[in-house]
């Protein structure tokens, strides 16, 4: 049985918890129900013979393209056998599917066909859409290229009108201009939605989006003025063929503009869009989505060191005795626990983000925008906070797992190569920080004139009050309580607040020192981005205080409780500078802090194994020897290891090629 | 042709390029040496990396035997030498990807371990490949800690063998390089056993593959340990052995020998094997740390001044991405890190030098220093270093994910130095156990090494810094770092026997306070560091030019740290939060400073296109262009989708009746 089979030390950490991991459980996936229907969709996957394949670690890229899109293509069918219709259903599917991974369809469902349906006519639909339903149409969205990214205006990429044949030219008129990165591009898709600035009786419209056909339908070879290749090896992202796309002269019909919004009539006269606020509640989404992403991706990170540290033992912690766990040292702990809270920190705010895109889209249909914009700020620096610190963390974990961590057979270098572009991609995590802090300065100066602001800004209201007293903000002092989290949400309201002020008066400095907009802007950008993490920060405090609240089980709250804890006070402990400054907390105190947060490391740790459980992740979706459940992990490193390309015969021919010649020559 | 872009940054230059390079190298000479071998490697096809990220495990594996091998044949002609002055730019120019590194460590192992006898038959042999060696330390289950290892060496008088024994699964012989496929005799590490009493650990070298045909000995499974984050070209492998025999005279005997009759004899002192882990340390850190470091900078500053992107002035062109604040605050101080850490690199290894011919002179005062401080600050630079890379690669947004950028492959690459050669948390204990002492030590006024007599020195209460250009003196930052790194030590050093005094036993008391200590470790290095920095600059009065820009990197190197820790200098109000405000200002105008030289000073470091191997980086900064010629030349574009026939095909077509 499975207990026999367990490692001892998983077996009695699981034993010693304080807590149902199930119940847990539960609460992550948004209630017992979900639960139950994601193992459902999980066990359908994962028992599915046509799913399985040889570890990936060991195909080549062109092997782990291959069996993406031997997948991809088996998922959409059994998708729509089984009738699952539901997209966080479809989610789960595709991610048990791919383990978590990119997949070659990726753009074609996530991007292609939802921008068919948003921005595509009826006549377009009729022609387009079922087509690419039923995968005759493969397709992808090609946006960036080679030299523009994040910044739209920027691209180059031209479609000019020819009223005479009523077509469309569409040039890549420089190598800047080559779109670059568009995933499914490279060698899956035959059609594009690309992205092009407008020229139309002699003048350009701006940006619009066409849909292009690429590839020969039947030889999938490309069509004359077409280039289109894979762009090569990457960091990650083995299974997906992000491509490059340069176009000569290539002509389409002027029907092939997606034109519900803007429209090019036969003759060239331009006919421009209503306003398109629109748009944004999508980047909201996708952004929520990273969110989330950033948690999970480093829950399973989490789950792997945490299991790992407790099967491995090293070193001795009293003379005399056998070696201890490493989760047993007070360096290994610190370097593990803080992030684990984190994980549960941001998989709380990843739902409320997405609870609060949900609750409002409602809205936004019936054209009520008002609360977008802070939303839409709101995401933008969860989204650059989330994934700068998983991206650190999963660093950190992999670290925590010492040389074997290194090996491909603890999955977290696959999971850190996987989800590191997130910092770059829906937005580079530095003009996202900026764009939070624009809107913070706007709050701020709304403050300054004398208006209210609401929301997760309101506390820059405060502010005016205190302008009373002619000293720096901060310099009220919060009376913190460090064992409590709701005192702890109002220090760290009064740090965002503060840095918020300093950044907001900076770039007036600036201002007022014959600088420009945009220079005294660029200037001040440190101190704006610093104001968005302390504000970011506040909100995700916030937000997991604000969850305890909602937990029934006291046992499972009082875990929870111990984390939000730890989450809040070590991030003041590695923040102690902001706090200090702004005299939120004395150096008493951040000494307090200090030791506060090596006590919780103790108080945590018997618990730690079943908070890693709570996660679950199901082995095959983990994809680690090293995070096994069942914790036998030096046997399945060697049968890994057996495995290994360079194992496949006894003697490596290089020996014959190279080591034996020189041998005798020697 | 140069990119304006680039070209524009190089005719402004506040010193000469050629001038700094010559003084990193240590001289004009120098220069022209590593030069003239760089040239002559990158001259040979067969040490051309031109499909270096096209490889497969196989293929990288294959590459790097190829190229040791030829090394082989390439040094005899050329007349260079393993011990000369050449070899260092060898490796620089090869970026260290060649096969048999660990035969080196097989044959130093032996050379200061093993006995004249030993060292006359083995040598020889190894440096003429009549085999090739392996060094097998770490086990499964066991790294750092190596009384840990479990593999047994049993002496067996009847036969004057040593039978050795994997006794489980977790003892087997794990990560060792060049032993997965390549090697023919390792240097395995063992507990040693006579008449069934334990002597500890001891090395015996062991064949483990036939010298004929390469195959496997009996009684030995061997291969490699699979796919990595990096180092793919490297064998890492995996050794079980099972009863297997060697001769009495294969246990290296250098300080310890086990006779006929089975007495075991201990001669000489076994300090000396500390010195061998110091000088892998302090080579590691230019070699494998120091270099990427400052290659990775490379890449990412040329990248931020050919990108273009949004626009800080309306209706101007885009801007370079090197004109945005934030981009120079991530860049900047990393470049100033690769400077700090090349020239603390320097000073360890004079440090060592000394610390070498006092030992020579039979004399090992200098050795627990010279240990701590290869621990300290091999932990310190390879984890900051890190960072720093990764921050490069970050910085580089989308195309730095391309591995033809050149940064994934340095990233992954340095990751591993912060768990090679000792753990860094280990490290970091390791040191602080010595600086707890010194300040034990010296606190009840007996003596210390000359590094670490601060911890005894009365210093100000508080930063005399008035404005923010007293921040540029490097006396105020020095002493802002030496009264940091003191009071974490010493406040440390009170923490422990305040626990140990309420009765809490020694070994949990440190258990209890290992997070402040690693912190006081890294703190005492990073001292060091800008100390050894500022030094650095003031002996450069020769070379006003280059004095100038150092002095700038090394005030922003100082600042930065204060900046970025701020909370540990304002924590007993040594520097106030009006002071911190003026090293955020001061702070941020270097920024703007060093930003006209950036270009300049990554010239300085003379990699050649060759040895940065990067899209992104070279030095014409002909970026987009060759980003697309060398995609081109992907096997992905090369050969027709061998999923297209299989998979896609049938799903365009056949499989539609079924959707």
């Amino acid at each position: 049985t499975t207990t026999m089979m367990m490692n001892a030390d998983l077996r009695r950490e699981r034993a010693a918890a304080t807590f149902q991991p199930e119940l847990l459980t539960h609460i992550l996936d948004g209630g017992a129900e979900r639960t139950r229907r994601r193992k459902e969709i999980e066990a359908l996957v994962i028992n599915d013979p046509d799913f399985q394949h040889e570890d990936l670690n060991f195909l080549s890229r062109s092997q782990r393209y291959e069996q993406a899109i031997r997948k991809s293509s088996l998922m959409v069918m059994k998708l729509r056998e089984y009738g699952i219709a539901d997209p966080d259903e479809i989610y789960w599917f595709k991610s048990f599917v791919h383990r978590g991974r990119p997949e070659p369809l990726d753009l074609h469902l996530g991007m292609f066909l939802p921008t068919l349906l948003t921005q595509a006519t009826p006549e377009q639909q009729d022609r387009f859409f079922m087509p690419a339903w039923n995968l005759e149409i493969i397709g992808t969205y090609a946006q960036t290229e080679m030299g523009h990214g994040t910044h739209l205006r920027g691209l180059e990429t031209t479609a000019t009108y020819d009223p005479a044949t009523q077509e469309f030219i569409l040039n890549s008129p420089t190598v800047t201009s080559i779109k670059w990165w568009p995933g499914g591009l490279g060698k899956t898709s035959n059609h594009a939605i690309v992205l092009a600035q407008l020229y139309t009786q002699g003048q350009c419209k701006g940006l619009h989006a066409f849909i292009v056909p690429i590839r020969q339908l039947g030889t999938h070879e490309p069509l004359p003025g077409i280039t289109v290749g894979d762009i090569g090896p990457k960091f990650g992202y083995d299974e997906m063929d992000n491509g490059y796309l340069k176009m000569d002269n290539f002509r389409i019909p002027r029907e092939n503009m997606l034109m519900k919004y803007a429209q090019v009539e036969p003759d060239g006269t331009y006919v421009k869009p209503l306003s398109d606020k629109l748009t944004y509640g999508t980047m909201v989404f996708i952004r929520s989505l990273i969110v989330g992403d950033s948690a999970r991706s480093l829950s399973r990170a989490c789950t792997i060191a945490i299991r790992y540290s407790a099967v491995r033992h090293q070193s001795e912690l009293k003379p005399g005795e056998p070696e201890p766990q490493i989760l047993d040292y007070q360096t290994q702990q610190y370097k593990l626990f803080p992030l684990l809270a984190t994980a549960y920190a941001f998989h709380f705010v990843g739902a409320y983000i997405k609870d609060t895109y949900h609750r409002i889209s409602g809205d936004i249909h019936k054209g009520d925008l008002s609360e977008l914009p802070e939303l839409h700020a709101l995401t933008a620096g969860l989204k650059a906070f989330t994934s700068w610190t998983a991206n650190a963390g999963i660093e950190e974990c992999r670290m925590a797992c010492g040389g074997h961590g290194y090996s491909r057979c603890s999955g977290i270098p696959d999971i850190y190569v996987t989800f590191t572009p997130s910092c770059t991609y829906e937005g580079e995590n530095t003009v996202m920080m900026l764009q939070t802090a624009r809107f913070l300065v706007k709050s701020y100066t709304q403050v300054s004139s004398g208006q209210q602001v609401t929301g997760m800004v309101s506390y820059l209201n405060d502010l005016s009050r205190q302008r009373i007293q002619p000293q720096h903000v901060a310099a009220r002092s919060v009376a913190v309580r460090i064992n409590d989290p709701v005192s702890l949400v109002e220090a760290y309201k009064a740090r965002a607040a503060r840095l918020v002020e300093a950044a907001a008066k900076n770039l007036q400095a600036e201002l007022n020192h014959r600088k420009s907009k945009e220079d005294a802007w660029n200037r001040t950008s440190v101190d704006l981005v610093r104001a968005s993490e302390a504000h970011c920060h506040y909100v995700i405090v916030k937000l997991f205080t604000a969850k305890l609240a909602e937990i029934s089980n006291a046992a499972v709250r009082a875990v929870l409780t111990e984390l939000c804890l730890l989450y809040a006070l070590y991030g003041i402990s590695k923040n102690t500078g902001d706090f200090l400054q702004a005299g939120i907390l004395t150096d008493a105190q951040i000494t307090q802090v200090n030791q506060r947060v090596k006590e919780l490391l103790a108080i945590i740790r018997p618990n730690a194994v079943a908070l890693v459980d709570s996660f679950d992740f199901h082995d095959v979706h983990l994809g680690s020897v090293l995070g096994r459940y069942d914790g036998n992990v030096y046997e399945n490193m060697f049968e890994w290891a057996k495995k290994s390309p360079l194992n496949k015969t006894e003697v490596h021919e290089s020996f014959h090629k190279h080591l034996k010649p020189m041998q005798s020559k020697l | 042709s140069v990119n304006p872009d680039l070209a524009s940054e190089r005719q402004t230059a506040s010193f000469s390029v050629e001038k700094l390079t010559a003084w990193l190298d240590g001289g004009a000479e120098r220069t022209q040496l590593r030069r003239a071998v760089v040239e002559a490697i990158e001259r040979d096809p067969v040490f051309s990396r031109e499909n270096q990220y096209f490889q497969s495990q196989n293929e990288s594996y294959e590459a790097a035997v190829r190229k040791a091998v030829h090394l082989q044949k390439k040094m005899h002609e050329m007349g260079w030498t393993d011990d000369g002055p050449e070899f260092k730019y060898i490796y620089r120019a090869l970026s260290g990807d060649l096969a048999f590194l660990l035969h080196r460590i097989f044959i130093r192992s032996i050379s200061v371990l093993g006995s004249d006898k030993q060292i006359a038959k083995w040598i020889p042999l190894a440096t003429q490949y009549q085999l090739i060696g392996s060094y097998a330390q770490t086990e499964l289950g066991h790294g750092t800690y190596l009384q840990g290892l479990e593999t047994t060496a049993v002496f067996d008088i009847t036969t004057q063998e040593f039978v050795l024994n994997t006794p489980n699964i977790s003892a087997m012989k794990w990560w060792p390089g060049d032993m997965g496929r390549s090697a023919t005799h390792t240097v395995v590490f063992a507990q040693l056993y006579i008449n069934g009493k334990c002597y500890g650990l001891h090395p015996f070298i062991v064949q483990i593959r036939s010298l004929q045909d390469h195959s496997l000995c009996p009684g030995i499974t061997a291969g490699d340990i699979g796919p990595k984050m990096n180092f793919e070209h490297i064998d890492n492998g995996y050794l079980m052995l099972q009863n297997v025999r060697v001769p009495r005279e294969n246990m290296l005997s250098k300080f310890c020998e086990v006779q006929p009759d089975g007495t075991y004899v201990r001669r000489g002192s076994q300090k000396i094997n500390y010195f061998t882990m110091t000088t892998v340390r302090i080579s590691l850190i230019s070699d494998e740390v120091v270099i990427p470091l400052m290659k990775a900078c490379t890449i990412a500053i040329r990248y931020s001044v050919v990108r273009r992107q949004s626009k800080l002035k309306p209706r101007e062109q885009e801007a370079k991405i090197l004109d945005y604040q934030t981009q120079q605050e991530k860049l900047l101080p990393q470049l100033a890190a690769a400077y700090a850490f090349y020239f603390i690199s320097d000073y360890l290894q004079e440090l060592f030098n000394r610390g070498y011919r006092e030992i020579q002179r039979k004399n090992f005062d200098m050795l627990p220093e010279l240990h701590a401080f290869s621990s300290g600050f091999k932990a310190m630079v390879t984890q900051y270093s890190t960072s720093a890379v990764q921050i490069c690669l970050q910085a580089c947004g989308g195309h730095g994910y391309s591995l033809l950028s050149g940064l994934p492959s340095l990233y992954t690459k340095i990751f591993a130095s912060c768990i090679y050669e000792g753990e860094n948390t280990i490290l970091l204990l390791q040191t602080a156990r010595f600086l707890i002492k010194c300040f034990m030590a010296a606190s009840t006024g007996q003596s210390v090494p000359p590094s670490v007599t601060y911890l005894a020195a009365v210093t100000p209460e508080k930063c005399p810094a008035k404005n923010k250009l007293d921040f540029l003196s490097p006396d105020i930052y020095t002493e802002a770092y030496q009264h940091m790194a003191a009071r974490l030590i010493s406040s440390t050093a009170a923490k422990l026997q305040d626990l140990i005094q309420s009765g809490v036993k020694k070994h949990d008391a440190w258990n209890q306070c290992t997070v402040q200590l690693a912190q006081a470790a890294k703190a005492h290095c990073h001292y060091i560091t800008v100390k050894n920095f500022a030094e650095t600059v003031e002996k450069l009065e020769t070379q006003p030019g280059i004095q100038k820009i150092m002095k700038h990197l090394c005030d922003l190197f100082a600042l930065h740290g204060i900046f970025s820790n701020a909370g540990v200098f304002l924590h007993d109000g040594y520097i106030s939060g009006a002071q911190m405000d003026m090293v955020t200002a001061s702070y941020l105008d270097l920024l703007a400073v060093i930003r006209k030289d950036a270009v300049p000073l990554v010239d300085a470091f003379d990699f050649t296109d060759k040895t940065l191997n990067s899209a992104l980086g070279s030095y014409d900064g002909q970026v987009y262009q060759r980003l697309y010629e060398w995609a081109q030349k992907s096997p992905t574009n090369k050969q027709m989708s061998p999923a297209y026939e299989r998979y896609l095909k049938p799903l365009l077509h056949k499989t539609l009746s079924k959707l």
